[in-house]
């Protein structure tokens, strides 16, 4: 086990140095710097300017003073757009907003989507199948920016039953389209997944030993089948939380909650590159964690796997 | 009886031996059309696709105006005077600027489609010849190749694309380059899968111990024995670009005016439909969903018709 976390570190760390050097150069890169604006500063000024954001110096030692203070302090410096306010600070405030409806959205993606398809496996080819399988269709080419839409229609526009945006602290009401706006797909495919996976399990020769050996089906099905069934779904959950992370760029802009998703499409409109690298690090920093605890699971529940 | 014995005559001239002809071989290729027709909703789907692709290349010979042009008749009254009509030659209405909607869809499916097929044909190339030449290596260079994939396919790619886009200007051509770079790593990862079970057939001895250079082999041997599973895994991968492509779209960062493509008009459509001008989603998506359902069961279909387990 402890073989295995380093493993994954050891691949982790390169992957966030990565993310790290390619936007950091790709920042620099960029044509006219953070500071161009229609009315061009004297240079006196924009020389002091850069100055105060240590932008100065040369490139490498502005990447390791970053990364220093990401390391040391968790700053991920100042914003380059709004003056009073730090990356942090931002930070601060759309991060709880995203992992809010983030959250709420895994739970339904992954309270509905399962059950749904372990009970279409184990009713292959009935209503119930027929059922589970045309909802994963049907959901699964409907991504969030066409069911955010749709949903406001429906429930904002012509029935009036819930707010179309805003983030009221969380309330319920906000939350619901959001939530069912971001988990349909992800639901969708944990049910087509499921179904799959438990199908596939539930025609190999152990399980055949297992019913010829008398047990009752529900012994099969909880003891032998369920586990070995789950692992494929457990796969699916590291990307599925990356695309909870990006998917609240369209929530975001479409319900205006206010996430991170909100800043971070507002900083690429605005070119504040430190809000952006701020905000791509943490993801980056969020999925590489993810992914780990997804694989830790997988050694957990597969005996199999030795690392 | 009669049946079975008539049906077995019928099969001893086929093998007609003494003329000389030989029972023509069914392909892979054969075999997998033959499968592919079989399944009903398969063959309906790519028809459909076909129809739209044809759709999105000719449909501008038909329409009244330009994707840019305003109808200054419309500008300001869209819900009054730009619904969809034959008559004012606006099949599907305008958009809230007065242009031609039926031009717009036109353009945009033509984009769409554009980044789902070319994406596609590159991470395929790309992902192919990698994975081949991973798999066929083996050893140090196989785990430093396959590390390489690991690390990159870890990167959350939507923040990196959209970095780009921002940093060297938004335009589809980078919209291509963005998909392309981070695309061919699932490609790879399956193409070296594949290219581990082949590399030890007695085809590819045979090709070695007949002084093959290694390179030959990875591209005339090995390759060519990939593609049934690189087409199924490409067909079920364009889905994919066109939603990232109408995603970043969507969010505005993706194609620039006056192009336009299904994730910016649905974008469009969703921002004025408070208006009551639901054409503007209506059209677009409507087109978007019915593609995306194409490719699931064209994707399906060649997967059934492709994979060896069900033979």
């Amino acid at each position: 086990m402890l073989n295995l976390i380093v493993r994954r570190v050891a691949i982790a760390i390169p992957t966030l140095l990565i993310i790290l050097v390619i936007s950091f150069l790709l920042m620099h890169a960029a044509p006219g710097g953070p500071f161009t604006s229609e009315k061009p500063l004297p240079p006196q000024v924009l020389a002091n300017i850069e100055a105060k954001y240590g932008l100065d110096q040369p490139i490498y030692k502005q990447m390791i003073n970053y990364t220093v203070g990401i390391l040391t302090e968790f700053d991920f410096g100042p914003s380059f757009k709004y003056k009073d306010r730090t990356v942090n600070e931002i930070i601060a405030q759309g991060f709880p907003v995203t992992m809010t409806y983030g959250v709420w959205s895994f739970i339904v993606a992954v309270f509905f989507g399962i059950p749904l398809g372990l009970i279409a496996a184990l009713r292959q080819n009935t209503k119930t199948d027929y059922f589970a399988v045309s909802f994963s269709i049907t959901a699964s080419v409907l991504p969030n920016f066409v069911m955010a839409p749709l949903l406001i229609l429906v429930f904002t526009l012509w029935l009036g039953l819930l707010p179309g945006g805003g983030w009221n602290d969380g309330s319920w009401q906000n939350l619901v389209l959001p939530v069912i706006a971001l988990s349909t797909s992800y639901t969708a495919e944990l049910t087509r997944l499921t179904r799959a996976s438990l199908l596939e399990v539930l025609r190999s020769n152990y399980i055949r030993t297992a019913r010829a050996k008398g047990l009752p089906e529900r012994t099969v099905i909880l003891r032998h089948a369920l586990k070995p069934a789950m692992l494929p779904v457990i796969t699916y959950l590291g990307p599925m939380f990356v695309g909870l992370i990006t998917g609240s760029f369209i929530i975001d802009s479409i319900f205006s909650t206010g996430g991170m998703g909100y800043f971070f499409v507002n900083s690429a409109l605005n070119r504040d590159y430190s809000v952006m690298l701020g905000i791509t690090l943490l993801a980056g920093g969020l999925v590489v964690l993810f992914n780990l605890i997804v694989d830790l699971a997988y050694g957990w529940l597969d005996p199999q796997i030795r690392y | 009886m009669i049946d079975l014995t008539a049906k077995k005559k019928l099969n001893l001239d086929d093998f007609d031996l003494s003329s000389g002809d030989e029972m023509k071989g069914r392909s892979l290729w054969v075999d997998a059309r033959i499968r592919y027709a079989k399944n009903k909703m398969a063959s309906i789907c790519l028809f459909v696709l076909i129809l739209i692709c044809i759709f999105s290349i000719f449909g501008n010979f038909f329409a009244a105006f330009s994707i840019e042009e305003i109808d200054w008749a419309v500008l300001g009254m869209t819900y009054e005077k730009g619904y969809p009509s034959l008559e004012t030659g606006h099949y599907f209405g305008t958009d809230e600027m007065g242009r031609d909607l039926y031009a717009r869809v036109v353009q945009g499916s033509r984009i769409s489609l554009a980044v789902g097929f070319i994406g596609a044909i590159i991470s395929t190339f790309v992902g192919t010849i990698y994975g081949a030449i991973s798999g066929y290596i083996g050893g140090r260079v196989d785990g430093l190749m396959m590390r390489i994939v690991d690390i990159l396919i870890a990167i959350p790619f939507m923040f990196v694309l959209i970095l780009f886009l921002v940093v060297f200007g938004r335009s589809i051509l980078m919209i291509f380059v963005g998909i392309a770079l981070f695309s061919w790593l699932g490609m790879a990862r399956v193409a070296r899968g594949q290219t581990m079970t082949l590399k030890n057939k007695e085809f590819i001895e045979a090709a070695r111990a007949t002084g093959v250079s290694q390179f030959t082999i990875v591209i005339r041997h090995i390759v060519p024995n990939l593609l049934g599973i690189v087409i199924v895994y490409g067909s079920l991968m364009i889905p994919g670009f066109i939603m990232a492509e109408s995603f970043i779209s969507f969010l505005g960062l993706g194609v620039q005016e006056p192009n336009t493509s299904w994730g910016a008009l649905i974008s469009e459509g969703a921002g004025t439909m408070t208006y009551g001008t639901i054409w503007q989603l209506a059209f677009p998506l409507f087109f978007f969903t019915v593609t995306m359902f194409c490719f699931y069961f064209i994707g399906d279909g060649l997967r059934d018709a492709f994979d060896p387990k069900d033979r």
